[in-house]
């Protein structure tokens, strides 16, 4: 079996089993739970799509909150299905991050001022919904309006089964987009468009072509995750699916897990979701700071002991155990 | 449209004193990215934690608000020198991803601990000036203070990196990092000291600040952003670049204010940013 059948096929598995964790009828706040997980963990492989090839954004919360406005909105003032909102609205974000990227990649806007440019782009989508407030509700947020009885699939309105099974196969999108990059010769070239510009430039890489088609994978992931965690939560608000800090937090997510390993982004979504989980149990509303202070601090340790990620523990294991046969094989 | 419309001239007089508000951060944060090469991305919160301490002082321990505000330069220069030893300095050699990054962890932390501290509550130091009244135009007294004072700390600044010889250390440090050690300059303690300037002058802004804005954990969000872009937009590193920046973005925000809405004009000075780094991506004023 060629390799990527075989990574489909196990995808397939892992879907599947993953996906009976409801009939073992789990408590709902442990669906919940593994429902955000699954859609973070979307977020972060989009953003690490990019990051990986250093091209940090700090701007992706803007993609998530324009797909899920556009679809919120639609719904709610077109009355159009976010079956179709969705792809509407992660168009919407693919067209934002287009008309950002590619002025930026043509000018060569690279390092801290890239960074920096989608920091701005992100703050101006989250001050433009804050101002379109008469459509939007401002920052106290709006809610999609609820489907008349008969009517939930249309609404795309489901219990936490349905919404359990949508995202994770919209994870399992992400990984696969990741594992298709991945055999491409894009990401030859995106690696040595990384590692020196010119030079990859010289040998006829089309650098902005290539760092274009990964923005648009990266954006429309993190959109799909911004308007599918919309739709579940049934609330959107533009704190968290606009501006600075979800996008620092997709950000810390990729890299606490490890953004150069396609499993990274999900580990890493696992520990900060379990992680706020766990911080907002333990210290409960009564310590609202504690939450942000042990975040930062993790994040903090991370950068100074772990700059790969957890994966990139797995890594290095693996790279030695690589190394080992090859050495006794050459002094054999 | 008429120029001489006192509503015009009072927006643009507020455009330059908020210039002024935003000029000394912005100084700050490009003394220690020209000198130390990274960018703070808690430079914000450092101020935030600069306004706290003048709160604290004042309206708690009681102090008068002048030795408040003196107390409160030592402390957050001590604060960035902290900084510098325990995350900068490990990261020194590390790709600029991970030490911004590591700073952003700072920025949570801070912002975590202000609200454990203080809670989330808006805290205000009650200190008002009279508003001024020149020709037709009305000038708010607490504005223009700390608009003479963010002036009075930049020249403060220049001359002491123009005339001191530490001060001369850093500009030969920020030219040629490679050079100067050989020179017998050591860059380890160089970087310490621009820290610590860079956090005095974050300490500086928070007295400006504090009296114009209520203080709460998340105090630095609403300026922070901006200050980036306005050293970004002068070229990182680039003082006198930043300097001026600070200027235009502050009247872009007023007079876009005067024309519609504020958050309107957040908008146009953000498109400006995004589009002076497509023309001029090294910053207006590179040389």
């Amino acid at each position: 079996m060629s390799g990527i059948a075989r990574d489909v096929a196990l995808l397939a598995l892992g879907v599947l089993l993953l996906g009976a964790v409801p009939l073992l009828s789990p408590p709902d706040y442990a669906m919940h739970v593994f429902i955000t997980m699954a859609l973070t963990a979307l977020a972060g492989t989009g953003w690490a799509m990019m990051g990986r090839f250093g091209l940090v954004s700090f701007g992706h919360g803007a993609f998530l909150g324009a797909a899920a406005y556009a679809m919120a909105l639609l719904w709610n003032e077109a009355g159009l299905t976010p079956w179709l909102g969705i792809p509407i609205g992660v168009a919407v974000a693919v067209a934002i991050g287009m008309l950002l990227a590619y002025p930026a990649f043509r000018l060569r806007v690279v390092g801290h001022y890239f960074a920096l440019v989608t920091l701005a782009a992100g703050e101006i989508v989250r001050i433009l919904i804050v101002a379109l407030r008469d459509h939007t509700g401002g920052s106290l947020g709006m809610t999609p309006v609820q489907a008349p009885p008969g009517q939930q699939f249309l609404a795309m309105q489901f219990d936490k089964t349905g919404f359990w099974w949508i995202a994770l196969i919209a994870w399992a999108g992400g990984l696969l987009a990741w594992r298709l990059l991945d055999r491409s010769m894009s990401s030859k070239a995106l690696a040595a468009i990384s590692e020196d510009e010119d030079a990859a430039a010289s040998i006829g890489i089309r650098v902005t072509r290539e760092k274009m088609k990964v923005t648009v994978i990266s954006v429309a992931l993190a959109g799909l995750a911004g308007a599918l965690t919309a739709q579940y939560r049934q609330y959107l608000n533009p704190e968290s699916l606009a501006g600075l800090g979800i996008s620092l937090q997709i950000v810390f997510g990729a890299i606490a897990g490890g953004m150069y390993a396609p499993f990274g982004p999900t580990i890493g979504a696992i520990i900060t979701i379990g992680l706020d989980e766990a911080l907002r149990i333990g210290f409960g509303t009564e310590f609202t700071g504690g939450a942000p202070l042990v975040y930062g601090l993790l994040l903090v340790l991370f950068m100074l002991f772990l700059p790969r990620g957890i994966a990139g523990l797995f890594e290095r294991r693996a790279r030695r155990a690589a190394a080992k046969p090859a050495a006794e094989r050459a002094t054999a | 449209m008429d120029f001489l419309d006192p509503f015009f001239l009072e927006a643009l007089v507020n455009g330059i004193l908020l210039g002024g508000v935003f000029a000394l951060p912005a100084l700050g944060l490009n003394l220690v990215f020209g000198v130390v090469d990274v960018v703070w991305l808690c430079y914000a919160e450092l101020v935030m934690v600069g306004m706290y301490t003048v709160w604290f002082l004042h309206t708690q321990a009681g102090w008068p608000l002048a030795l408040a505000f003196a107390a409160c330069l030592p402390v957050i220069a001590l604060l960035g020198m902290l900084l510098h030893l325990l995350v900068v300095r490990p990261l020194l050699t590390s790709p600029p991803i991970n030490q911004v990054l590591a700073t952003g962890g700072v920025l949570f932390v801070l912002q975590g601990a202000a609200t454990l501290v203080f809670s989330t509550e808006f805290r205000s130091l009650g200190v008002d000036m009279p508003p001024m009244e020149v020709g037709e135009v009305f000038v708010s007294g607490t504005k223009l203070a700390a608009f003479c004072a963010a002036l009075l700390g930049a020249a403060v600044l220049w001359a002491f990196l123009k005339f001191t010889y530490v001060g001369t250390a850093i500009r030969a440090i920020a030219r040629d990092r490679e050079v100067m050690p050989l020179m017998g300059v050591d860059p380890r303690r160089i970087y310490l000291i621009a820290s610590a300037v860079g956090g005095a002058l974050a300490g500086l802004a928070a007295c400006l600040l504090v009296v114009q804005l209520d203080v709460h954990p998340f105090v630095g969000l609403s300026f922070g952003p901006i200050t980036f872009m306005i050293c970004v937009m002068g070229g990182l590193g680039n003082m006198l670049g930043g300097f001026l920046a600070a200027f235009l973005m502050g009247l872009i925000i007023s007079v876009g204010g005067f024309w519609g809405s504020t958050e309107f004009s957040y908008v146009v000075a953000f498109a400006f940013f995004i589009l002076v780094m497509f023309i001029r991506p090294k910053g207006l004023f590179a040389r």
